[in-house]
């Protein structure tokens, strides 16, 4: 779906979330409270760049408007790969933006991500995957890489890593295999309105996504390994 | 352990459980979940890949200088220090349990390629769940230091996660960045980045540039003592998150982003900062690069 299409669908005409480039955001009021939005179009690159504007959004929102909601529009092809970007230190500048949002969290703004095209590894990990709650369309598309570069890299066939995707979710691209594991918490379906408000009330402020995916079934691990260390 | 140590150990040739007994006081490291458990990876075997007895990091409590700590420390040697599933999680038990037991400080070492492809998912939202819970640890007043001297150095979301800890050391031949040379010369070509230009690869990458450019707090040798003395002096670096600090850190890293336009190389992009002798600083040692440093980047 386009940004401005969810955009509509969820705050009306009357938003002011506005496209520079790739580079998404501006305000909005949502069931009679402003809300602030930051995000990409797209399938942004996320870059040294882009990863700083963003920061400044979370930063500005932090200091002028105390306790404002923070709703991210994710669409991106992942990190920028380029040399320039790794020279400036492309990691500390998606570090400080994971570190915005974390400060935003622990001051009291609610932060929900929406990956409502696409998203991929390091593209939304400080972003997304930092905030409150990481939901997506459910066309949207979610993966760390696309099964045939995968196979390249692990030496095993496409036809292997097929199969192992259809029984286990750890493999394989897709916004189901992601609920499963607890790396995203809801899928929104036609009532985009009931997803952002069902999100803003009963997403989690603690990180709950190892328990989701052991009861969900697709992570059954992590959380165990954490009591265990807990327990050691 | 023998008493007639070698005058100096290369951190980087150590393996992980050789630079814990080396780098913390003797005899004093406890491991959780150690290799007798055999808590490992679930997933490697349906891949017909061998899994290890400990998915590729140990963890648990020692004393430095002492003092009480927690240590992670990742193995280079399986998988690249790749996360997966139960390696990450294992991360996010040690800082969960920093949290509850409040040691003086957490210790990273950390030597990984970032997320482990053959558990791609599985392994990308385990580093985000990494970075959850360093930063409650961090915000609980409880410094996290990471150091960053391995051959794999510290790559992908491990090298985000690095990045949001309180202090940083790392050594001359260690590297920090986010995606390694090969897979971008894959993506956009020879031309963007020569993945075996090695000088390139480090001026871009490596310890002495992440410390003149003030990613990382200290620069050392290749010297498993010479971290140990880096790792006391880090002991108490709380580096407190506030909306000032991070107003700070924003206005560091958009100087940059100004300062390094047009800069083609590490070289151009000292010299833009203000580093003297800029040209010289890949043939210094890092007792020399440390003489350069601008505190003002820090």
């Amino acid at each position: 779906m386009k940004w401005t299409d969810v955009a509509t669908q969820l705050f009306g005409n009357g938003h002011e979330i506005r496209a520079d480039g790739e580079f998404l955001s501006g305000s909005a009021t949502f069931d009679g409270q402003a809300i602030a939005v930051v995000g990409s179009t797209n399938h942004a690159p996320i870059g040294y760049a882009l990863a700083l504007r963003q920061a400044k959004v979370v930063l500005e929102t932090i200091d002028l408007h105390p306790g404002r909601a923070i709703f991210l529009l994710i669409d991106t092809q992942g990190q920028q790969l380029r040399r320039h970007d790794e020279l400036l230190g492309i990691n500390r500048a998606m570090a400080h933006l994971g570190c915005c949002i974390d400060l935003a969290r622990r001051r009291g703004h609610r932060v929900i991500g929406l990956v409502y095209d696409q998203a991929l590894s390091g593209g939304f990990i400080t972003s997304g995957l930092i905030a409150d709650a990481c939901d997506a369309l459910p066309e949207a598309e979610i993966r760390v890489m696309r099964i045939p570069a995968m196979a390249r890299v692990t030496k095993l066939s496409e036809d292997v890593l097929t199969a192992l995707s259809a029984s286990n979710p750890v493999f394989a691209p897709g916004v189901q295999n992601y609920l499963r594991m607890g790396g995203v918490r809801a899928l929104w379906q036609a009532d985009l309105k009931a997803g952002l408000r069902d999100a803003l009330t009963h997403a989690a402020t603690d990180d709950r996504r190892a328990i989701d995916g052991r009861e969900r079934g697709g992570r059954l691990l992590a959380a165990a390994v954490v009591e265990q260390v807990l327990a050691a | 352990m023998s008493s007639t140590l070698p005058d100096r150990v290369s951190y980087a040739e150590c393996s992980a459980r050789e630079r814990i007994a080396r780098l913390f006081d003797a005899g004093s490291f406890r491991e959780w979940l150690p290799p007798a458990m055999r808590v490992m990876s679930p997933h490697l075997a349906q891949l017909g890949v061998p899994a290890a007895f400990d998915d590729g990091v140990a963890i648990g409590e020692a004393r430095l200088a002492e003092r009480r700590v927690f240590v992670g420390a990742q193995e280079g040697e399986f998988m690249g220090g790749g996360v997966g599933e139960v390696h990450g999680a294992k991360l996010v038990g040690l800082f969960k349990r920093a949290l509850r037991d409040r040691p003086d400080a957490v210790l990273l070492l950390a030597e990984s390629g970032g997320v482990r492809l053959h558990e791609a998912n599985a392994g990308l939202i385990a580093v985000s769940e990494v970075m959850r819970a360093l930063l409650d640890t961090r915000a609980a007043g409880i410094p996290v230091i990471v150091l960053i001297g391995g051959a794999n150095g510290c790559f992908g979301g491990m090298g985000i996660v690095a990045r949001c800890a309180d202090h940083l050391v790392i050594s001359d031949i260690g590297r920090l960045a986010m995606s390694g040379p090969e897979v971008i010369e894959a993506s956009h070509g020879v031309e963007e980045f020569d993945s075996r230009d090695r000088a390139l690869v480090w001026r871009t990458t490596g310890g002495k540039h992440r410390f003149l450019v003030g990613d990382c707090d200290q620069l050392v040798e290749d010297d498993v003592q010479v971290f140990r003395a880096a790792a006391v002096r880090a002991l108490d670096a709380l580096r407190p998150l506030t909306l000032q600090s991070l107003q700070d850190e924003h206005a560091v890293l958009t100087q940059r982003l100004h300062a390094g336009e047009g800069a083609e190389d590490a070289v151009d992009l000292w010299q833009s900062l203000g580093i003297a002798h800029a040209g010289a600083v890949p043939d210094m040692n890092a007792e020399q690069v440390r003489t350069l440093r601008q505190e003002s980047l820090a």
